[in-house]
């Protein structure tokens, strides 16, 4: 018998790098086919759009900066990031949104850094928030489900929006939201602001179409999906449970004090956790392990104040939905939160 | 002769206010959203600088030490005062677009900077001169940077240079390309960040090059160290 002396750690978890970008892009599958059954196949679409923007624009920077190209493409770690743009950018938006946006978190925001594991910002939210800030109409135009259409379209069609702005009969994609009864949709979130900021109740406003009784149309069952898939996640030892529950728990305990308060003018509890990206957001965005914090207690930190801002930023912000610029903020007070919740080293530093 | 190269290596490359300085960066990065609001605020810095630059060197025997900031702040705030009067009178449009950066220049770090580091101290003619050079390389940066956002941002160049050179200018406009949605993010204050950054970023490169190319000067050979304490 051979005896190897190594270095600690000595009981290694053998999970690669790619391996666990794998599991998180495969985990993201129950969300994604909510999104395709009820959003459509542009969905799809511009996933291989955004695949195939990163994977050049990576490819060009890692041959610009004379490093080898597979290893950095072979890792997962940029299809992931355009996996969770394509995730949350609108399935019929314009082509060049999501190529620019993946273009832009890649170069910009990733590999200016000194590439993965320096990023101090999560690549797919600063992508979505620079296009969310420059192409406010292309960004917001969701469609509603497909069952609210008055005129549904195909996957041809879809391709023709994408590419050309019209489908071969020329509905724009503004005349595509026309619903059933002949109005323009928004998503639920938008929806219950704008009518809250019109002087309605949650009560009248959730009798719009949009909405199944007390939820989203669809938007539930998206994040239903993320759920399943962020548990998975969190089973398989992907990711720590702590910043997941502390952005859910926050989410929920805010909306729930907001409700008691306010019952006419707050959504409540099951709306906020099942409505825009929060599952997403939760189990897929927040815990990115490069920008996210590191310590437990400071993922609980963390996570808990993401959940606070989005509901915030949600309830009296500007802005329909906010996981992109809550994680953006928290990223940046990723190395406060650090300092102060290091964990004793085993030995010293007791209490005097 | 190499006094003046020497300042124009300064103000250009070597220690260029916007680049290497960092200073004036509150006009810096509001302003440059196009060329012809980059060039107004440029000239305008210019002459502030050369006129203060000239005034300061003039009179820097005459003024006691402990007092010389406040001196140096009001000459600098009456030229402001007279760009300012004159921007109304002749470039009144261009006057409106650049609102209150023009009485804010007062407050730019690269012009009492340079008062109080190189005008308060050198004869008239050298001051002028640095004033110019330091003036022209802020203002070159302002303009290259505000080519910059306004090709991203709504694809011209040269938008509104009537403005700033009277009637005739406006056949200098140039449509580079035209899309139905402007790029609102060079436009607003995050893309002038992420210009400077990259301007900031490509002058490293070029001096890493620069540096790079010279031939390092030959070490002297140094005998051993001997050690000579802590021998117990």
């Amino acid at each position: 018998m051979k005896l190897t002396m190594a270095s600690s750690p000595h009981s290694h978890s053998h999970k690669s790098l790619s391996r666990l970008m794998q599991t998180v892009i495969l985990a993201c599958i129950p969300g994604l086919i909510a999104q395709l059954y009820f959003f459509g196949t542009g969905v799809l679409i511009q996933l291989i759009l955004a695949l195939v923007t990163v994977s050049i624009s990576e490819a060009i920077i890692m041959l610009i900066r004379k490093r080898p190209v597979w290893p950095a493409l072979g890792d997962g770690s940029a299809w992931l990031t355009a996996v969770l743009l394509a995730l949350s950018i609108p399935p019929l938006a314009p082509w060049w949104v999501i190529v620019i946006g993946s273009f832009f978190a890649i170069v910009i925001v990733k590999q200016l850094y000194g590439g993965l594991g320096f990023n101090l910002f999560n690549p797919a939210m600063a992508a979505y928030v620079l296009l969310l800030i420059s192409f406010p109409v292309q960004m917001t135009t969701w469609m509603p489900v497909s069952d609210l259409l008055a005129n549904p379209i195909s996957l041809t069609q879809q391709l023709s929006v994408i590419f050309n702005g019209f489908t071969s009969a020329g509905f724009s994609v503004d005349q595509l939201r026309v619903g059933v009864d002949g109005v323009t949709m928004a998503t639920p979130l938008d929806t219950i602001k704008t009518d809250i900021a019109h002087g309605l109740t949650v009560s009248e406003s959730m009798q719009a179409a949009i909405f199944n009784s007390w939820l989203g149309q669809g938007w539930g069952w998206v994040n239903l999906g993320f759920l399943i898939g962020g548990l998975y996640l969190i089973k398989a030892k992907v990711i720590n449970w702590h910043i997941p529950v502390g952005v859910i728990a926050s989410i929920a305990v805010c909306s729930a004090i907001g409700y008691i308060a306010a019952p006419g003018t707050e959504p409540g509890m099951v709306f906020h956790l099942f409505s825009g990206a929060t599952m997403l957001g939760a189990f897929f965005i927040a815990t990115d392990p490069v920008s996210a914090a590191t310590t437990n207690r400071g993922r609980l930190i963390y996570g808990a104040l993401i959940g606070l801002l989005v509901y915030l930023i949600r309830t009296f912000g500007g802005y329909p939905d906010a996981m992109a610029f809550a994680v953006l903020l928290l990223n940046m007070a990723v190395p406060l939160i650090d300092y102060y919740t290091q964990p004793r080293t085993y030995g010293h530093g007791v209490n005097k | 002769m190499s006094q003046l190269k020497e300042l124009f290596n300064e103000g250009m490359w070597k220690n260029n206010p916007a680049l290497v300085q960092l200073l004036g960066l509150c006009p810096l990065l509001a302003v440059t959203s196009t060329i012809t609001n980059a060039m107004g605020l440029g000239l305008a810095t210019l002459l502030v600088l050369v006129g203060s630059n000239v005034t300061i060197s003039a009179v820097r025997n005459f003024v006691p030490k402990d007092i010389r900031i406040p001196v140096f702040v009001m000459f600098i705030a009456g030229f402001v005062t007279i760009v300012q009067l004159l921007m109304n009178a002749y470039t009144f449009g261009l006057y409106q677009s650049l609102g209150i950066f023009i009485p804010l220049i007062v407050t730019n770090c690269a012009i009492i900077g340079r008062a109080e580091a190189y005008a308060s101290k050198n004869p008239i003619h050298l001051s002028a001169f640095d004033g110019l050079m330091m003036g022209s390389g802020f203002m070159v940066v302002l303009v290259v940077l505000g080519a910059m956002r306004e090709l991203i941002g709504q694809g011209t160049l040269f938008d509104g240079a009537d403005l700033l050179l009277g009637p005739w200018a406006s056949v200098l406009r140039i449509e580079v390309f035209s899309f139905d949605n402007q790029f609102l993010l060079a436009i607003l204050p995050p893309g002038a960040f992420l210009g400077l950054g990259l301007l900031i970023a490509a002058k490293n490169v070029i001096d890493a090059q620069i540096k790079a190319k010279q031939v390092a000067p030959p070490v002297a050979e140094k005998g051993p160290r001997a050690r000579v304490t802590s021998l117990t």
